[in-house]
């Protein structure tokens, strides 16, 4: 059963992926990271890995995918906008695919086989251990993360800021 | 003491077997088909019991805010099709069926015809992590149970901002900006809210924050510190904020936008916008009983108590009697926040948008800071009764709290304010439905009102 799920959700993943990367309207392709996105959450469940799954749900769908949206709806000239991708960009594409690919594929047959996780924890105490290893041995990854989001928040409202013109000089 | 604490949340843990899996499950099956038939199981359940429960009940919220809306505004409301008008949300669904289904020129097709399902579908897959009973429940072991809620619901944004985009039309795009800024911004404030409950509570799972607050009135855990008072008042608003409920209605604000996001539908993908909202309406009412207000259990602990017992014993019939009385408390208190809400709505007048994200970044973030520094402030020095109630200790009996004296005094003194607050409230709505008029004309107002006299033929 869970081998049938994992083709169903890998298969949404594929279809949506695909989707992202051949339609021509942003939009839409926003509505197709949204499919894979849930598809991923869907694997993440299968792994029994709920709380990822819902992070993934609230931080790119809830966070990222909205944040998107919002501003190609701000920034897009009109409304039935196409990308038109040029030659350049398709070669371009073609080679950074043409290396990545290879690359990935050796890095994942030279895994070790993939394994059980060798001890399920009881239901309540996986929340309680991701949060004692996050404030415990992993404390300054997790605090630098925070600090370089709050430092990209602060480099963001300058950059909002710095383009503004003084109030009066609009308003008069 | 820690531990102990630990060790008996673990027991409330594994105490938490499904009823429904033990009743239905045959016993002699083969290994190979157990997760098969336990999926069938699951989607019989969505099929037969969630949807036909969903659709029903934003049937009757419709019904019902048509009524008290009218009751607020001194009018009658539907009371024409079927008994007190009861009928009239089917007879409304069944002309929204047969309208045509329009799709604007210029829109995407695509996403115009997508964008209502992406809007419902995360709020009913939310509904199926809310805890009815203690064992009525979809899944007991979802132990995220609250972030998993949260998320599948943010997934809900998108389809409005996709409703707005797609239809190619001024209002609706207005209303999905506004939707977009209100939703990415109060997420903030309710998700934070929900950590002061969650801290307190020391679990993410609703199932298990159901059985710690058994013990009575008093532990429930918007009684355990001053922080999570604060909090479940900071979630309503929030949770108001970020349903589109109105004062916040600011998407669909039909006095400038026309209809907001929703203005290009008809039929019936304009009904499935509004049982979004009204399912919707009811799952921020119900994690906010299943957090704050003692989930399932009544202000006396008898179901906790009998809860704990019956399973001991292993007697299935006491358990079902007590898990139906546990719906029907979980739904009292969910329809009567839902009735709050509308109540809210038809009251109070409807903000600007800068006004709206002014309180949401300016005040209400600020103020959930420090609700939270002092919800953990109040864990660290005021030392609370550990255990699970019924489970560890009996909660009615002063022995068990000696150490923890100051926070059984603000747990049975802000217990009482409430209580008396309700009472109040009840008593007063009450007496004015009785009296046909406001108490304080009753009071003061020495002639009686006359009704208008029937026009003679």
């Amino acid at each position: 059963l869970a081998g049938l799920l994992f083709i169903f959700f890998a298969a949404v993943i594929t279809l949506s992926v695909l989707g992202v990367v051949l339609s021509k309207q942003i939009v839409r392709t926003c509505v197709y990271l949204l499919a894979a996105l849930l598809g991923v959450a869907g694997l993440y469940l299968l792994l029994d890995a709920e709380f990822l799954a819902a992070v993934q749900l609230i931080i790119y769908v809830g966070g990222t995918l909205i944040l998107i949206v919002f501003g190609v709806m701000l920034t897009s000239p009109n409304p039935a906008y196409r990308m038109q991708p040029k030659a350049a960009d398709w070669w371009l594409v073609a080679g950074v695919a043409g290396v990545m690919l290879p690359a990935m594929v050796a890095a994942v047959l030279s895994l070790p086989a993939a394994q059980q996780p060798a001890q399920q924890t009881p239901d309540g105490q996986a929340m309680r251990t991701l949060g004692e290893l996050f404030v415990g041995p992993y404390a300054l990854p997790f605090e630098l993360a925070a600090v370089i989001l709050l430092v990209v928040m602060i480099g963001a409202a300058y950059l909002a800021r710095a383009t503004r013109k003084k109030p009066e000089a609009v308003s008069r | 003491v820690a531990a102990t604490y630990k060790q008996s949340r673990v027991e409330a843990q594994s105490a938490t077997t499904s009823l429904v899996s033990r009743l239905l499950l045959p016993v002699g099956v083969p290994p190979w088909m157990e997760p098969w038939l336990s999926l069938a199981l699951s989607l019989g359940a969505v099929l037969a019991v969630y949807i036909p429960m969903a659709g029903l009940m934003a049937l009757m919220f419709i019904w019902a805010e048509r009524k008290v809306s009218g009751h607020i505004q001194s009018r009658i409301g539907p009371n024409r099709v079927g008994w007190f008008g009861l009928l009239q949300s089917i007879a409304d669904g069944i002309k929204l069926i047969a309208k045509e289904d329009l799709c604007p020129g210029g829109a995407d097709r695509l996403l115009f015809r997508v964008a209502p399902y992406v809007a419902f579908v995360p709020v009913f897959v939310s509904f199926l992590a809310i805890p009815f009973g203690p064992d009525l429940v979809f899944e007991p072991a979802l132990y995220t149970g609250v972030v998993w809620i949260l998320a599948v619901l943010s997934v809900e944004v998108v389809g409005v901002i996709l409703a707005g985009w797609a239809s190619n039309s001024k209002w609706s795009i207005y209303g999905a900006m506004r939707e977009a800024c209100q939703m990415v911004s109060y997420e903030v404030p309710l998700g934070l809210s929900i950590v002061v409950g969650v801290m307190t509570a020391g679990t993410l799972n609703l199932v298990v924050m159901g059985h710690m607050q058994g013990g009575g009135i008093h532990t429930w855990l918007v009684f355990a510190s001053p922080a999570t008072a604060a909090a479940l008042l900071m979630y309503f608003v929030a949770s108001l904020a970020s349903n589109k409920r109105a004062p916040f209605d600011l998407p669909e604000s039909e006095s400038e936008l026309v209809a907001g996001y929703h203005t290009e539908y008809s039929g019936l993908r304009f009904s499935l916008f509004y049982f979004a909202e009204y399912i919707g309406m009811f799952i921020v009412a119900a994690v906010q009983v299943a957090i704050f207000l003692g989930a399932w259990n009544d202000p006396f602990g008898l179901i906790g108590y009998y809860h704990q017992r019956f399973t001991a014993e292993g007697n299935d019939l006491g358990l079902l009697v007590v898990n139906l009385a546990a719906g029907g408390v979980f739904f009292t208190k969910a329809l009567l926040l839902v009735f709050v809400q509308m109540w809210v709505r038809w009251t109070l007048p409807r903000p600007r948008i800068d006004q709206v994200l002014h309180m949401c970044f300016k005040v209400m973030l600020p103020a959930a800071m420090v609700v939270l520094v002092v919800g953990a402030g109040w864990m660290l020095f005021v030392e609370p009764r550990p255990g699970v109630p019924w489970v560890d200790y009996l909660p009615w009996q002063w022995e068990a709290w000696a150490g923890h004296r100051l926070d059984l005094g603000w747990r049975v003194i802000s217990a009482a304010a409430a209580v008396m607050a309700l009472a109040a409230v009840c008593g007063y709505v009450l007496v004015s439905f009785l009296a046909a008029r406001s108490v304080r004309q009753r009071l003061f107002v020495a002639e009686p009102i006359r009704m208008v006299p029937p026009m003679a033929p």
